[in-house]
Protein backbone atom coordinates (compact mmCIF):
# COMPACT_ATOMS: atom_id res chain seq x y z
CA UNK A 1 0.00 0.00 0.00
CA UNK A 2 0.92 3.27 -1.02
CA UNK A 3 2.05 5.79 2.81
CA UNK A 4 0.57 9.41 1.18
CA UNK A 5 -2.44 10.09 -0.90
CA UNK A 6 -1.28 12.88 -2.85
CA UNK A 7 -2.38 12.75 -6.60
CA UNK A 8 -4.97 10.70 -8.43
CA UNK A 9 -1.36 9.31 -10.51
CA UNK A 10 -0.49 7.79 -7.15
CA UNK A 11 -3.16 5.17 -7.64
CA UNK A 12 -2.36 2.33 -10.19
CA UNK A 13 -5.83 0.62 -11.38
CA UNK A 14 -5.21 -2.22 -8.51
CA UNK A 15 -4.79 -0.06 -5.85
CA UNK A 16 -7.83 2.33 -7.24
CA UNK A 17 -9.86 -0.89 -7.06
CA UNK A 18 -8.78 -1.70 -3.40
CA UNK A 19 -10.06 1.76 -1.97
CA UNK A 20 -13.07 1.54 -3.88
CA UNK A 21 -13.96 -1.89 -2.96
CA UNK A 22 -12.82 -1.07 0.86
CA UNK A 23 -15.40 1.93 0.64
CA UNK A 24 -18.26 -0.17 -0.35
CA UNK A 25 -17.56 -2.31 2.56
CA UNK A 26 -17.30 1.09 5.04
CA UNK A 27 -20.39 2.31 3.33
CA UNK A 28 -22.34 -0.10 5.28
CA UNK A 29 -21.65 0.64 8.69
CA UNK A 30 -23.17 3.93 8.21
CA UNK A 31 -26.74 1.82 8.14
CA UNK A 32 -25.83 0.13 11.57
CA UNK A 33 -26.62 1.06 15.06
CA UNK A 34 -23.45 1.71 16.56
CA UNK A 35 -21.47 3.63 13.22
CA UNK A 36 -17.88 3.02 14.72
CA UNK A 37 -15.06 1.22 14.02
CA UNK A 38 -12.34 0.08 15.95
CA UNK A 39 -9.82 0.22 13.42
CA UNK A 40 -7.94 3.01 13.76
CA UNK A 41 -8.12 3.30 17.99
CA UNK A 42 -4.95 5.21 19.24
CA UNK A 43 -4.53 6.54 16.07
CA UNK A 44 -4.43 10.52 15.46
CA UNK A 45 -5.73 12.47 12.38
CA UNK A 46 -4.85 16.12 11.95
CA UNK A 47 -6.83 18.23 9.32
CA UNK A 48 -4.81 21.11 8.44
CA UNK A 49 -6.74 23.27 6.72
CA UNK A 50 -5.69 26.42 5.07
CA UNK A 51 -8.09 27.36 3.07
CA UNK A 52 -12.00 26.99 4.34
CA UNK A 53 -13.84 24.46 3.34
CA UNK A 54 -16.65 22.62 5.24
CA UNK A 55 -17.87 19.54 3.21
CA UNK A 56 -14.11 18.46 2.87
CA UNK A 57 -13.17 18.97 6.68
CA UNK A 58 -16.35 17.46 7.87
CA UNK A 59 -15.94 14.35 5.59
CA UNK A 60 -12.24 13.71 6.29
CA UNK A 61 -13.49 14.23 10.20
CA UNK A 62 -16.50 12.01 10.04
CA UNK A 63 -14.49 9.69 8.15
CA UNK A 64 -11.47 9.52 11.28
CA UNK A 65 -14.46 9.61 13.83
CA UNK A 66 -15.89 6.25 12.80
CA UNK A 67 -12.68 4.87 12.57
CA UNK A 68 -12.21 5.94 16.16
CA UNK A 69 -9.13 8.22 15.44
CA UNK A 70 -8.55 10.99 17.37
CA UNK A 71 -9.07 13.97 15.38
CA UNK A 72 -7.39 17.23 15.62
CA UNK A 73 -8.97 20.18 13.83
CA UNK A 74 -6.28 23.07 13.24
CA UNK A 75 -7.38 26.00 11.09
CA UNK A 76 -5.22 28.28 9.57
CA UNK A 77 -7.46 31.04 10.78
CA UNK A 78 -6.80 31.95 14.42
CA UNK A 79 -3.96 29.82 14.61
CA UNK A 80 0.07 30.54 14.83
CA UNK A 81 -0.15 30.66 11.24
CA UNK A 82 -1.97 34.47 11.15
CA UNK A 83 1.23 35.20 13.24
CA UNK A 84 3.27 34.51 10.32
CA UNK A 85 4.65 30.42 10.64
CA UNK A 86 5.31 28.27 8.19
CA UNK A 87 4.39 25.43 6.87
CA UNK A 88 7.75 23.73 7.66
CA UNK A 89 7.19 25.21 11.19
CA UNK A 90 3.63 24.23 11.43
CA UNK A 91 4.78 20.68 10.49
CA UNK A 92 7.13 20.27 12.67
CA UNK A 93 4.62 20.73 15.53
CA UNK A 94 2.10 18.17 14.16
CA UNK A 95 4.79 16.01 14.12
CA UNK A 96 5.98 16.63 17.79
CA UNK A 97 2.55 15.85 18.83
CA UNK A 98 2.47 12.53 17.01
CA UNK A 99 0.04 12.79 14.07
CA UNK A 100 -0.18 9.21 12.16
CA UNK A 101 -2.17 11.44 9.48
CA UNK A 102 -1.90 14.59 8.58
CA UNK A 103 -4.79 15.74 6.42
CA UNK A 104 -3.68 19.02 4.10
CA UNK A 105 -5.98 21.82 2.17
CA UNK A 106 -3.50 24.43 0.81
CA UNK A 107 -3.93 27.30 -1.29
CA UNK A 108 -0.69 26.98 -3.01
CA UNK A 109 0.14 23.86 -5.68
CA UNK A 110 2.24 21.18 -4.32
CA UNK A 111 2.32 22.29 -0.62
CA UNK A 112 1.21 18.54 0.69
CA UNK A 113 4.36 17.16 -1.47
CA UNK A 114 6.51 19.23 0.76
CA UNK A 115 4.32 18.49 3.67
CA UNK A 116 5.42 14.71 2.97
CA UNK A 117 8.73 14.80 3.74
CA UNK A 118 8.50 17.08 6.68
CA UNK A 119 6.31 14.12 8.62
CA UNK A 120 6.92 10.78 9.42
CA UNK A 121 3.13 9.98 9.26
CA UNK A 122 1.09 9.80 6.32
CA UNK A 123 -0.24 13.11 4.22
CA UNK A 124 -3.20 13.18 2.32
CA UNK A 125 -4.25 15.54 -0.09
CA UNK A 126 -7.68 17.34 0.76
CA UNK A 127 -6.65 19.55 -2.20
CA UNK A 128 -3.68 21.65 -3.23
CA UNK A 129 -4.26 25.45 -5.00
CA UNK A 130 -5.44 24.23 -8.79
CA UNK A 131 -3.62 20.82 -9.05
CA UNK A 132 -5.09 18.37 -7.12
CA UNK A 133 -7.85 16.53 -4.81
CA UNK A 134 -7.64 12.78 -5.39
CA UNK A 135 -10.04 11.87 -2.74
CA UNK A 136 -13.02 13.85 -4.56
CA UNK A 137 -11.88 12.08 -7.46
CA UNK A 138 -11.86 8.63 -5.86
CA UNK A 139 -15.51 9.70 -4.19
CA UNK A 140 -16.18 10.69 -7.87
CA UNK A 141 -15.63 7.09 -9.20
CA UNK A 142 -16.82 5.39 -6.41
CA UNK A 143 -20.28 7.38 -6.88
CA UNK A 144 -19.96 6.28 -11.14
CA UNK A 145 -19.26 3.02 -10.41
CA UNK A 146 -22.29 2.64 -7.91
CA UNK A 147 -24.74 4.20 -10.43
CA UNK A 148 -23.62 2.55 -13.48
CA UNK A 149 -22.31 -0.76 -11.84
CA UNK A 150 -18.56 0.10 -13.80
CA UNK A 151 -15.89 2.26 -15.12
CA UNK A 152 -14.33 0.66 -18.09
CA UNK A 153 -15.16 2.37 -21.34
CA UNK A 154 -17.81 4.75 -19.63
CA UNK A 155 -17.81 8.49 -21.61
CA UNK A 156 -17.63 11.28 -18.66
CA UNK A 157 -17.49 15.00 -19.93
CA UNK A 158 -15.68 17.05 -17.38
CA UNK A 159 -17.53 20.72 -18.25
CA UNK A 160 -16.46 23.96 -17.18
CA UNK A 161 -13.38 26.11 -15.35
CA UNK A 162 -10.62 22.99 -16.02
CA UNK A 163 -7.97 25.18 -15.85
CA UNK A 164 -8.46 26.25 -12.08
CA UNK A 165 -10.00 23.26 -11.38
CA UNK A 166 -8.24 20.37 -9.05
CA UNK A 167 -11.28 18.31 -9.19
CA UNK A 168 -10.72 17.99 -13.00
CA UNK A 169 -7.22 17.40 -12.79
CA UNK A 170 -7.35 14.17 -10.44
CA UNK A 171 -10.46 13.48 -12.14
CA UNK A 172 -8.95 13.16 -15.52
CA UNK A 173 -5.64 11.22 -14.18
CA UNK A 174 -8.07 8.46 -12.27
CA UNK A 175 -10.42 8.01 -14.58
CA UNK A 176 -7.85 7.25 -17.20
CA UNK A 177 -6.22 4.56 -15.09
CA UNK A 178 -9.77 2.87 -14.23
CA UNK A 179 -10.06 2.79 -17.85
CA UNK A 180 -13.16 5.54 -18.56
CA UNK A 181 -13.10 8.13 -21.51
CA UNK A 182 -12.76 11.54 -20.79
CA UNK A 183 -13.76 14.70 -22.79
CA UNK A 184 -13.08 18.18 -21.26
CA UNK A 185 -15.63 20.42 -22.03
CA UNK A 186 -15.31 24.50 -21.76
CA UNK A 187 -14.62 28.09 -23.32
CA UNK A 188 -11.04 27.94 -24.66
CA UNK A 189 -9.63 30.20 -22.27
CA UNK A 190 -10.43 28.38 -19.60
CA UNK A 191 -9.28 24.84 -20.86
CA UNK A 192 -5.22 24.99 -20.73
CA UNK A 193 -3.04 24.53 -23.94
CA UNK A 194 -2.16 20.82 -24.07
CA UNK A 195 -3.55 19.15 -21.38
CA UNK A 196 -4.50 15.98 -22.80
CA UNK A 197 -1.32 15.89 -23.76
CA UNK A 198 -0.06 16.80 -20.28
CA UNK A 199 -2.29 14.51 -18.30
CA UNK A 200 -4.02 11.82 -20.01
CA UNK A 201 -3.06 11.01 -23.68
CA UNK A 202 -6.65 9.47 -23.88
CA UNK A 203 -8.85 12.81 -23.08
CA UNK A 204 -10.41 14.82 -25.15
CA UNK A 205 -11.09 18.30 -25.63
CA UNK A 206 -14.16 20.21 -26.83
CA UNK A 207 -15.80 23.47 -26.92
CA UNK A 208 -19.33 23.00 -27.48
CA UNK A 209 -21.06 20.84 -25.04
CA UNK A 210 -24.46 20.05 -26.61
CA UNK A 211 -22.29 18.15 -29.09
CA UNK A 212 -20.71 15.98 -26.62
CA UNK A 213 -24.37 15.74 -24.68
CA UNK A 214 -25.47 12.68 -26.59
CA UNK A 215 -23.13 10.62 -26.17
CA UNK A 216 -21.57 10.61 -22.56
CA UNK A 217 -22.69 8.35 -19.36
CA UNK A 218 -21.09 10.83 -16.83
CA UNK A 219 -21.82 15.10 -16.96
CA UNK A 220 -19.43 16.45 -14.13
CA UNK A 221 -19.86 20.13 -13.83
CA UNK A 222 -17.72 22.54 -12.45
CA UNK A 223 -18.19 25.27 -10.13
CA UNK A 224 -17.20 28.39 -11.50
CA UNK A 225 -15.59 29.77 -8.76
CA UNK A 226 -16.81 33.85 -8.55
CA UNK A 227 -13.36 35.29 -8.57
CA UNK A 228 -12.87 34.82 -11.96
CA UNK A 229 -16.12 35.93 -12.96
CA UNK A 230 -14.50 39.64 -13.15
CA UNK A 231 -11.18 37.80 -15.10
CA UNK A 232 -12.06 38.10 -18.46
CA UNK A 233 -12.15 34.48 -18.80
CA UNK A 234 -15.60 34.63 -20.42
CA UNK A 235 -17.52 37.66 -21.57
CA UNK A 236 -20.58 37.91 -18.81
CA UNK A 237 -21.81 35.17 -16.48
CA UNK A 238 -25.08 34.88 -19.04
CA UNK A 239 -23.01 34.05 -21.61
CA UNK A 240 -21.42 31.22 -19.71
CA UNK A 241 -24.62 29.57 -18.51
CA UNK A 242 -25.80 29.96 -22.16
CA UNK A 243 -22.97 28.08 -23.72
CA UNK A 244 -21.94 26.28 -20.90
CA UNK A 245 -24.54 26.03 -18.26
CA UNK A 246 -26.36 21.93 -17.48
CA UNK A 247 -30.19 23.38 -17.62
CA UNK A 248 -33.53 21.14 -18.82
CA UNK A 249 -33.18 21.41 -22.15
CA UNK A 250 -29.80 19.77 -21.57
CA UNK A 251 -30.42 17.15 -19.47
CA UNK A 252 -33.12 15.97 -21.54
CA UNK A 253 -30.38 15.82 -24.47
CA UNK A 254 -28.51 13.28 -22.58
CA UNK A 255 -28.96 9.70 -22.82
CA UNK A 256 -31.54 7.85 -20.48
CA UNK A 257 -29.27 6.03 -18.24
CA UNK A 258 -26.13 8.95 -17.51
CA UNK A 259 -26.19 10.64 -14.50
CA UNK A 260 -24.81 14.24 -13.26
CA UNK A 261 -22.34 15.19 -10.75
CA UNK A 262 -20.88 18.07 -9.49
CA UNK A 263 -18.73 18.33 -6.30
CA UNK A 264 -20.12 21.03 -5.06
CA UNK A 265 -20.39 23.87 -3.64
CA UNK A 266 -22.92 24.67 -6.18
CA UNK A 267 -23.85 28.08 -8.17
CA UNK A 268 -27.26 27.34 -8.99
CA UNK A 269 -28.07 29.30 -12.07
CA UNK A 270 -24.76 29.36 -13.35
CA UNK A 271 -23.36 26.36 -14.38
CA UNK A 272 -26.47 24.60 -13.31
CA UNK A 273 -30.03 25.38 -12.83
CA UNK A 274 -31.91 24.32 -10.20
CA UNK A 275 -34.02 21.62 -12.30
CA UNK A 276 -30.83 19.97 -13.25
CA UNK A 277 -29.20 20.16 -9.44
CA UNK A 278 -32.57 18.42 -7.80
CA UNK A 279 -33.25 16.15 -10.83
CA UNK A 280 -33.20 12.10 -9.74
CA UNK A 281 -30.29 12.03 -12.10
CA UNK A 282 -28.47 13.96 -10.19
CA UNK A 283 -25.83 12.34 -7.58
CA UNK A 284 -24.76 15.40 -5.44
CA UNK A 285 -26.03 14.88 -2.43
CA UNK A 286 -24.90 11.34 -3.09
CA UNK A 287 -21.75 12.54 -3.69
CA UNK A 288 -21.49 13.70 -0.29
CA UNK A 289 -22.00 10.46 1.51
CA UNK A 290 -19.91 8.30 -0.66
CA UNK A 291 -17.25 10.82 0.19
CA UNK A 292 -17.52 9.85 3.51
CA UNK A 293 -16.82 5.80 3.01
CA UNK A 294 -14.16 6.66 0.61
CA UNK A 295 -12.42 8.95 2.92
CA UNK A 296 -12.51 6.21 5.81
CA UNK A 297 -11.52 3.56 3.25
CA UNK A 298 -8.43 6.31 2.17
CA UNK A 299 -7.65 6.90 6.04
CA UNK A 300 -7.67 2.88 7.35
CA UNK A 301 -5.36 1.34 4.05
CA UNK A 302 -3.07 4.24 4.90
CA UNK A 303 -3.08 3.79 8.75
CA UNK A 304 -5.01 0.28 9.35
CA UNK A 305 -1.70 -1.46 9.45
CA UNK A 306 2.16 -1.18 9.87
CA UNK A 307 3.27 -0.35 6.23
CA UNK A 308 6.36 1.65 7.13
CA UNK B 1 22.09 -39.16 18.96
CA UNK B 2 23.61 -35.38 18.70
CA UNK B 3 22.75 -33.79 15.29
CA UNK B 4 25.62 -33.43 12.49
CA UNK B 5 27.43 -30.07 12.86
CA UNK B 6 26.53 -27.30 10.98
CA UNK B 7 29.39 -28.00 8.28
CA UNK B 8 27.76 -30.47 7.10
CA UNK B 9 23.64 -30.09 6.92
CA UNK B 10 21.38 -32.93 6.20
CA UNK B 11 19.31 -32.57 3.53
CA UNK B 12 15.97 -30.50 3.79
CA UNK B 13 13.37 -32.49 5.36
CA UNK B 14 9.99 -32.32 4.26
CA UNK B 15 7.08 -31.57 6.54
CA UNK B 16 5.01 -34.78 7.40
CA UNK B 17 1.40 -34.50 6.27
CA UNK B 18 -1.40 -36.44 8.25
CA UNK B 19 -4.91 -36.51 6.50
CA UNK B 20 -6.86 -35.95 10.27
CA UNK B 21 -10.15 -35.86 7.92
CA UNK B 22 -11.01 -36.92 4.13
CA UNK B 23 -13.92 -35.60 2.63
CA UNK B 24 -16.50 -37.87 3.30
CA UNK B 25 -15.23 -37.22 7.64
CA UNK B 26 -15.62 -33.95 6.73
CA UNK B 27 -19.16 -34.06 5.47
CA UNK B 28 -20.18 -36.76 8.19
CA UNK B 29 -18.75 -34.16 11.00
CA UNK B 30 -20.70 -31.13 9.11
CA UNK B 31 -24.14 -33.41 9.52
CA UNK B 32 -23.13 -34.47 13.41
CA UNK B 33 -22.93 -30.66 14.16
CA UNK B 34 -26.12 -29.50 12.38
CA UNK B 35 -27.56 -32.05 14.62
CA UNK B 36 -26.36 -31.05 17.32
CA UNK B 37 -27.34 -27.58 16.85
CA UNK B 38 -31.08 -28.73 16.32
CA UNK B 39 -30.85 -30.43 19.78
CA UNK B 40 -29.07 -27.86 21.85
CA UNK B 41 -31.36 -24.95 20.27
CA UNK B 42 -34.35 -27.23 20.52
CA UNK B 43 -35.09 -27.34 16.11
CA UNK B 44 -32.99 -24.15 15.45
CA UNK B 45 -35.81 -21.57 16.35
CA UNK B 46 -34.59 -18.12 16.17
CA UNK B 47 -30.95 -19.20 15.25
CA UNK B 48 -28.62 -17.11 13.03
CA UNK B 49 -25.42 -18.68 11.73
CA UNK B 50 -22.37 -16.42 10.93
CA UNK B 51 -19.45 -17.81 9.21
CA UNK B 52 -16.54 -16.09 9.72
CA UNK B 53 -14.08 -15.45 6.48
CA UNK B 54 -13.02 -16.89 4.49
CA UNK B 55 -13.82 -20.81 5.52
CA UNK B 56 -16.62 -20.20 7.88
CA UNK B 57 -19.14 -18.67 5.30
CA UNK B 58 -19.16 -21.61 3.10
CA UNK B 59 -19.26 -23.67 6.51
CA UNK B 60 -22.11 -21.80 7.90
CA UNK B 61 -24.31 -22.34 4.29
CA UNK B 62 -23.31 -26.27 4.53
CA UNK B 63 -24.69 -26.12 8.46
CA UNK B 64 -28.17 -24.39 7.47
CA UNK B 65 -28.44 -26.73 4.18
CA UNK B 66 -27.86 -29.93 6.29
CA UNK B 67 -30.43 -28.17 8.91
CA UNK B 68 -33.20 -27.88 6.34
CA UNK B 69 -32.47 -31.08 5.32
CA UNK B 70 -32.70 -32.73 8.66
CA UNK B 71 -35.71 -30.82 9.98
CA UNK B 72 -37.46 -28.17 7.17
CA UNK B 73 -36.19 -25.46 9.07
CA UNK B 74 -34.72 -22.55 7.11
CA UNK B 75 -32.09 -21.03 9.46
CA UNK B 76 -30.96 -17.63 8.27
CA UNK B 77 -27.17 -17.25 6.88
CA UNK B 78 -24.63 -14.45 7.27
CA UNK B 79 -21.34 -13.64 6.88
CA UNK B 80 -19.27 -11.63 9.51
CA UNK B 81 -15.93 -10.18 8.29
CA UNK B 82 -13.67 -9.30 11.82
CA UNK B 83 -10.67 -7.74 9.94
CA UNK B 84 -11.27 -4.35 11.58
CA UNK B 85 -11.60 -5.91 14.86
CA UNK B 86 -8.19 -7.92 15.09
CA UNK B 87 -5.91 -7.22 17.68
CA UNK B 88 -2.75 -7.63 15.47
CA UNK B 89 -3.77 -5.34 12.78
CA UNK B 90 -0.98 -3.39 13.31
CA UNK B 91 1.80 -5.98 13.44
CA UNK B 92 0.92 -6.13 9.94
CA UNK B 93 0.82 -4.48 6.54
CA UNK B 94 -2.48 -3.61 5.54
CA UNK B 95 -5.16 -6.52 5.40
CA UNK B 96 -8.14 -5.90 2.85
CA UNK B 97 -11.40 -6.09 4.18
CA UNK B 98 -14.42 -8.52 3.31
CA UNK B 99 -17.81 -8.34 3.25
CA UNK B 100 -20.29 -8.39 6.21
CA UNK B 101 -23.51 -9.74 5.25
CA UNK B 102 -26.10 -9.92 7.71
CA UNK B 103 -29.33 -11.89 6.88
CA UNK B 104 -32.71 -9.39 6.55
CA UNK B 105 -33.71 -10.24 9.92
CA UNK B 106 -30.78 -8.91 11.54
CA UNK B 107 -29.62 -10.68 14.56
CA UNK B 108 -31.47 -8.39 17.97
CA UNK B 109 -32.98 -11.07 20.03
CA UNK B 110 -31.60 -14.07 17.71
CA UNK B 111 -29.02 -16.91 19.30
CA UNK B 112 -25.97 -16.39 17.20
CA UNK B 113 -23.97 -19.41 16.08
CA UNK B 114 -20.81 -18.19 15.10
CA UNK B 115 -18.92 -20.63 12.56
CA UNK B 116 -15.65 -20.97 11.66
CA UNK B 117 -12.95 -23.36 10.26
CA UNK B 118 -10.07 -23.64 13.02
CA UNK B 119 -9.96 -23.05 16.78
CA UNK B 120 -6.63 -22.14 17.73
CA UNK B 121 -5.56 -18.77 20.10
CA UNK B 122 -9.26 -17.57 20.38
CA UNK B 123 -8.46 -14.26 19.25
CA UNK B 124 -10.64 -14.24 15.96
CA UNK B 125 -13.63 -15.22 18.23
CA UNK B 126 -12.81 -12.11 20.60
CA UNK B 127 -12.51 -10.31 17.52
CA UNK B 128 -16.36 -11.53 15.88
CA UNK B 129 -17.79 -11.04 19.52
CA UNK B 130 -16.97 -7.18 19.39
CA UNK B 131 -17.76 -7.04 15.97
CA UNK B 132 -21.81 -8.59 17.11
CA UNK B 133 -21.44 -6.19 20.23
CA UNK B 134 -21.42 -3.12 16.95
CA UNK B 135 -24.16 -4.63 15.34
CA UNK B 136 -26.52 -5.50 17.43
CA UNK B 137 -27.53 -7.42 20.59
CA UNK B 138 -28.03 -11.43 19.82
CA UNK B 139 -29.71 -12.80 22.71
CA UNK B 140 -27.05 -15.27 23.03
CA UNK B 141 -23.76 -16.33 21.31
CA UNK B 142 -22.56 -19.76 20.61
CA UNK B 143 -19.32 -20.79 18.75
CA UNK B 144 -19.36 -23.64 16.07
CA UNK B 145 -15.95 -24.69 14.51
CA UNK B 146 -14.81 -27.89 12.42
CA UNK B 147 -11.88 -28.41 14.26
CA UNK B 148 -10.21 -27.87 17.71
CA UNK B 149 -6.46 -27.58 17.88
CA UNK B 150 -6.05 -26.36 21.74
CA UNK B 151 -3.33 -23.49 22.83
CA UNK B 152 -6.12 -21.26 23.28
CA UNK B 153 -5.13 -17.55 24.81
CA UNK B 154 -7.87 -16.17 26.03
CA UNK B 155 -10.67 -17.81 28.16
CA UNK B 156 -13.23 -19.25 25.03
CA UNK B 157 -14.42 -22.29 24.27
CA UNK B 158 -16.64 -23.63 21.75
CA UNK B 159 -19.88 -25.18 21.90
CA UNK B 160 -19.66 -27.41 18.88
CA UNK B 161 -16.51 -29.29 17.93
CA UNK B 162 -16.35 -31.52 14.46
CA UNK B 163 -13.17 -32.91 15.90
CA UNK B 164 -10.23 -32.13 18.96
CA UNK B 165 -6.94 -32.06 17.01
CA UNK B 166 -4.28 -32.16 20.09
CA UNK B 167 -1.37 -30.58 18.33
CA UNK B 168 2.23 -28.73 18.89
CA UNK B 169 2.78 -25.10 18.29
CA UNK B 170 4.96 -26.37 15.21
CA UNK B 171 2.38 -27.60 13.54
CA UNK B 172 -0.20 -26.26 11.57
CA UNK B 173 -3.67 -27.14 10.75
CA UNK B 174 -4.89 -26.94 7.27
CA UNK B 175 -8.66 -27.39 6.01
CA UNK B 176 -9.34 -26.90 2.83
CA UNK B 177 -13.04 -26.90 1.68
CA UNK B 178 -15.01 -27.55 -1.86
CA UNK B 179 -15.85 -24.03 -1.83
CA UNK B 180 -12.50 -22.00 -1.50
CA UNK B 181 -10.46 -24.35 -2.68
CA UNK B 182 -11.95 -27.02 -4.92
CA UNK B 183 -11.87 -30.07 -1.96
CA UNK B 184 -12.77 -31.17 1.26
CA UNK B 185 -9.63 -32.27 3.89
CA UNK B 186 -8.26 -31.38 7.17
CA UNK B 187 -4.84 -32.13 7.76
CA UNK B 188 -1.59 -31.56 10.01
CA UNK B 189 1.07 -29.97 8.66
CA UNK B 190 4.62 -30.03 10.20
CA UNK B 191 6.13 -31.55 13.30
CA UNK B 192 9.28 -32.60 12.19
CA UNK B 193 10.90 -34.96 14.75
CA UNK B 194 13.72 -33.47 15.96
Amino acid sequence: MIRHLLSGADLDAATATQILDTAAEMATVAGREVKKLPALRGRTVVNLFYEDSTRTRISFEAAAKRLSADVINFSAKGSSVAKGESLKDTALTLQAMGADAVVVRHPASGAPHRLADWVDGSVVNAGDGTHEHPTQALLDAYTMRSRLGRLAGLHVAIVGDVLHSRVARSNVLLLSTLGAKVTLVGPPTLIPVDISAALAPGADVSYDLDAVLPGVDVVMMLRVQRERMNDSYFPSAREYARRYGLDGPRLRRLPEHAIVMHPGPMNRGMEITPEVADSPRSTIVEQVANGVSVRMAVLYLLLGGNNR
Amino acid sequence: MACPPAAHPSPPRQPTVKVILAAADVSRVVDRIAHQILEKTQGAADTVLLGIPTRGAPLARRLAARISTFEDVDVPVGVLDITLYRDDLRRHATRAIGPTELPPGGIDGKRVVLVDDVLFSGRTVRAALDALNDIGRPASVQLAVLVDRGHRQLPIRADYVGKNIPTSLAENVKVTLAETDGADEVKLVGGVPA
